[in-house]
């Protein structure tokens, strides 16, 4: 057998608001056992960019531990989100904070956010007006806006119209681990923002559970897969990490590969001339 | 000077942001200040005086996704 060329496998760089990402897996920090279980888990995904949240210090604190002991900032791009948020104008707030301590840090994503303007506390659905005020002010702020958002063709060539860097639609609820609910609805999400603009990224957040959900997001043609609870509640999340890592890589191969059409009925593999037995029907 | 710090009030006698956050324990840790719903930057600490009733958002990073 002839040795396979390495190059066949190259990939163009995904490009987000002016960054390169060397991993199509972006990870959040939360919902860890402890932080030592987070940082095992973070360097099995193989990401580079990492999540996180915005809250008040807590001014009283028994372990004295906190998230940035556990983080190394120099290796980590870091994400900084609005989860929680429920008007525009918190989460411009929380925008700037997150900004501000990433300034203190000298990381590189201190002009980046993960936009989440929330509706309710039930179905963490995304507010669409106010993610919409918000993503504009932030925009206009100098902020490189990755914006969450539901499923809705409609709503996601707004957000890209009013600046997103990335729009990155939600497979299904937050933390749900029911996958990509709505393909055909993820498909048209694609084809509409890479229209004219095939780097344009477009990066499916949340509701992933498993491997596979994450392989279905990226056969489906998107840039990259962000997830946090998938990895951090599964029974072992460093060996999940592991997978959605493969589930990524794969994903992407198996996008870039161009799949085979399905078809109802059967064609064989290997050829019908020279076959020594009795076929039925001819 | 009583001070609405996290929701909560306090009485601490300090003058600039600064001095707050070195009194809470917290001068060494990265923490962004919000005074009156606007961000004061790090290098504003020093100088940014404090006023009786001010509001003030102490907030670092925590896991998230």
């Amino acid at each position: 057998m002839s040795e396979v060329k390495n190059d066949v496998l190259t990939d163009k760089e995904l490009i987000v608001g002016g960054r390169t990402l060397k991993s199509r897996l972006v990870v959040g920090t939360g919902k860890y056992a402890n932080y030592e279980q987070m940082q095992d888990a973070l360097e099995m995904s193989g990401a580079d960019v990492i999540t996180v949240a915005v809250r008040r210090e807590r001014l009283v604190d028994a372990e004295g531990r906190s998230l940035l002991d556990f983080i190394d900032t120099d290796k980590y791009t870091i994400l900084p989100n609005t989860a929680g948020c429920f008007t525009a104008e918190d989460a411009v707030r929380v925008s700037r904070l997150g900004r501000e301590i990433l300034d203190q840090l000298n990381n590189p994503g201190k002009d980046w956010v993960k936009l989440e303007v929330l509706n309710d506390t039930k179905t963490l659905l995304p507010d669409p007006v106010g993610t919409l005020e918000a993503l504009k002010e932030l925009v206009a702020d100098g902020f490189k806006v990755l914006c969450y958002t539901s499923d809705d063709p409609v709503m996601a060539c707004k957000l890209k119209e009013a600046g997103a860097a990335s729009v990155m639609p939600a497979g299904s609820p937050i933390g749900s681990g029911q996958g990509v609910l709505n393909p055909n609805n993820m498909r048209i999400i694609l084809e509409m923002l890479k229209e004219g603009d095939e780097d344009y990224p477009v990066i499916v957040d949340a509701g992933v559970g498993t491997a596979s959900d994450v392989m279905i997001a990226m056969e489906l043609g998107a840039d990259a897969v962000l997830l946090n609870t998938g990895i951090a509640h599964a029974k072992d999340p460093v060996r999940m990490a592991h997978a959605m890592k493969c589930a990524v890589e794969g994903g992407r191969s198996a996008y870039l590969s161009g799949r085979i059409g399905k078809k109802l009925y059967a064609t064989a593999s290997s050829p019908w001339s020279g076959v020594i037995s009795y076929i039925p029907g001819e | 000077m009583k001070l609405i710090v996290n929701g909560d009030e306090k009485d601490l006698n300090v003058q600039t942001v600064r001095e707050l956050l070195v009194e809470l324990g917290l001068g060494d840790q990265p923490v962004a200040v919000e005074l009156n719903r606007d961000v004061v930057p790090k290098r504003e600490h020093d100088s940014k005086q404090l006023t009786e009733g001010d509001q003030i958002e102490l907030v670092t990073l925590v896991g998230g996704g």
